[in-house]
């Protein structure tokens, strides 16, 4: 190699990672402008629109309430960014913390907190946040707080494994021969190695949350309140709306959660492909 | 103790930990909840002081809480999961069936996603870098974005305005079958939508593990060897790099029962499919909580054997590990 191997470079000519990008971009502007982008307000109802069909006035139609879809749907992207971002965040961290001391540790701490990650990787997750969300009633802290806590394993197990190979390198072998702490090799010397592949994570981690979130309001737990996609597809099928034929109330909501799934998906395959030469296309 | 011996104990011993430590999750977590279970089952202000605490006895609500939860952990092995407050009968009697129909929808749509998903990873992996792996792994991506119960609803607008398939539920209600063959050919007509579902959520996930770990396997040593003995390129696929890349699939699998099942439950509910799953969701809405705990353990268990099966069965294919 001739050219200096540059991570930015190498993502923003990677036509996976810069369509990804795009359409995360283009969603957290649509979210930030909501208020003024949105013809209505989300929440005006108006009881003479009971499901009206698409029209001038209404692009997508209305719901039972007659409330502006297009702005429901426009809206929506907040809860999606803000759950999405957080628990994904939540997810990260705790799987990180673990993943760098059950590494780092070894012994019977890493064999406890691997048992815990395979725990947590064999259980339903789905199951377990239906059933916890339920108990816990509508709130948004906490829906991110139950899918983070409930997705961190497999961050966990990736970065324990990076760690395994790291703490053999030399220059930590230098630092712990400076009389250097556990967490302090752990934080300053091993961390910064692995930051590469916790990029690519964190946005698979993201995109799960985005997911799960819709999964959950769908069925009628979590933060049944708040305006959000799932929500919408949920009032579809329990209006009627759905088995009436109403394309304009289901697409839509659908299609962006999909859309911003999509492109958190393609910036963490992206960053995967860049950080792990073998899966790197062959360029000619 | 040979080294095979030694790991699956290992394994069983770790899978009765997490089934133990499941059931008194499910224990407290239900205990947490505010309110008195007497009175939320019977619903009714005209229950007398000397009826609660009759039913507190019955219940075994009156012992301490460590001897509630003994009862509990043994129950639960028997197999009794108490009384639903929805039904008005045993869980378990409600739970079983449920179970069965359950995987009448998931272990087909499993191994047809998982035979598709080979078949394509193996196509995107071979022409790695060309026009049909990047469509191959972008409609992946795109399948695995898809929200279950989203892509569920276009296939029923689609099918009520075409009247193509039935959209809900397992049999025709109300019809009296001519003949077993009638009813399967009802239930099959039944099983279209949900299986599609199921099975196209499922498969983008597949293919993108058979492309990464095929395409890892295809630079090793072997292969280039097997290439320059003048092997097809056939063979060398087939033969070399194909038994070797579904190893880690297996394990992969079995890692991702928990997303599998979750997939499950959203297609049940949004096909009404009397499932497990479906039934989950009912209890929700109908704040049973008997039935959700049991549906809780029973999912787990089921993940619990599925990965102790997969465990055995990697390593009994992988003699790395038998004869570590």
């Amino acid at each position: 190699m001739t050219e200096e191997f540059s991570p930015w470079r190498e993502f923003l000519s990677n036509k996976k990672a810069v369509a990804g990008l795009v359409i995360v971009l283009f969603f957290t502007f649509l979210a930030i402008l909501a208020p003024i982008v949105s013809p209505y307000n989300p929440d005006t109802t108006n009881p003479s629109l009971f499901l009206s069909p698409p029209s001038k006035a209404h692009l997508l139609g209305t719901n039972t309430l007659g409330q502006d879809l297009l702005s429901r749907d426009i809206y929506g992207a907040q809860i999606s960014l803000i759950v999405g971002i957080s628990a994904g965040a939540v997810a990260v961290v705790i799987g990180l913390i673990a993943g760098l001391i059950s590494g780092y540790m070894g012994g019977a701490i890493d064999e406890i907190i691997m048992r815990i990650v395979d725990f947590f990787l064999v259980i339903p997750a789905l199951v377990f946040m239906i059933i916890i969300a339920a108990l816990l009633g509508p709130s948004l802290v906490n829906v991110i707080m139950v899918i983070g806590l409930l997705s961190w394993a497999p961050t966990a197990r990736i970065i324990r494994s990076m760690v395994l190979s790291l703490k053999e390198w030399p220059f930590v072998e230098s630092a712990k021969a400076n009389n250097a702490g556990k967490f302090y090799i752990m934080f300053t010397h091993i961390f910064p190695n692995v930051t590469s592949v916790l990029y690519g994570n964190t946005m698979l981690a993201i995109s799960g949350a985005i997911f799960t979130q819709a999964a959950l309001v769908f069925l009628g737990v979590g933060n049944v309140n708040s305006i959000s996609w799932g929500g919408i597809i949920r009032e579809a099928y329990t209006s009627g709306a759905l088995t009436a034929g109403d394309f304009a109330y289901v697409v839509p909501p659908g299609v962006f959660i999909f859309a911003l799934i999509f492109g958190f998906i393609m910036m963490g395959f992206a960053i995967e492909e860049i950080m792990n030469p073998r899966l790197r296309s062959i360029r000619e | 103790m040979n080294p095979f011996h030694k790991y699956i104990s290992r394994r069983v011993i770790f899978a009765v930990i997490s089934v133990i430590a499941i059931i008194s999750f499910d224990f407290f977590l239900f205990r947490l909840m505010p309110g008195n279970p007497i009175l939320l089952d019977y619903r009714s202000p005209a229950l007398t002081k000397t009826q609660i605490e009759t039913l507190s006895k019955q219940f075994g609500l009156n012992l301490p809480l460590w001897q509630q939860y003994f009862l509990f952990m043994k129950n639960t092995f028997e197999g009794n999961f108490g009384i639903s407050i929805f039904y008005h009968q045993s869980v378990s009697s409600i739970i079983f069936p449920a179970l069965e129909n359950s995987l009448i929808l998931l272990v087909p749509a499993t191994i047809l996603a998982i035979i598709l998903g080979i078949l394509t990873g193996k196509l995107a992996a071979w022409r790695r870098g060309t026009s049909v792996d990047s469509a191959v792994t972008g409609g992946s991506m795109a399948l695995y974005s898809i929200p279950t119960f989203w892509l569920g609803g276009i296939f029923i607008l689609l099918a009520i305005k075409t009247k193509t398939f039935p959209v809900s539920g397992m049999y025709t209600i109300g019809e009296v079958f001519s003949s077993p063959v009638a009813e399967f050919a009802d239930l099959l007509d039944h099983l279209i939508l949900p299986l599609a579902t199921l099975t196209l959520v499922l498969y983008g996930q597949f293919t993108i593990i058979m492309r990464n770990s095929l395409i890892d396997v295809l630079q090793e040593d072997f292969i280039n060897f097997a290439k320059s003995k003048g092997a097809s390129d056939s063979y060398v696929l087939n033969k070399h790099a194909v038994p070797n890349a579904e190893l880690p699939m297996i394990s992969i699998i079995a890692v991702n029962l928990g997303l599998t099942v979750g997939g499950a439950i959203l297609t049940e509910t949004v096909f009404s499919w009397p499932g497990i799953g479906f039934l989950i969701y009912s209890a929700i809405n109908a704040r049973d909580y008997p039935v959700l705990e049991a549906a809780f353990v029973i999912v787990a268990i089921v993940i619990v054997l599925a990965n102790i099966i997969a465990d055995i069965m990697y390593s009994y294919l992988d003699p790395r590990i038998r004869y570590q």
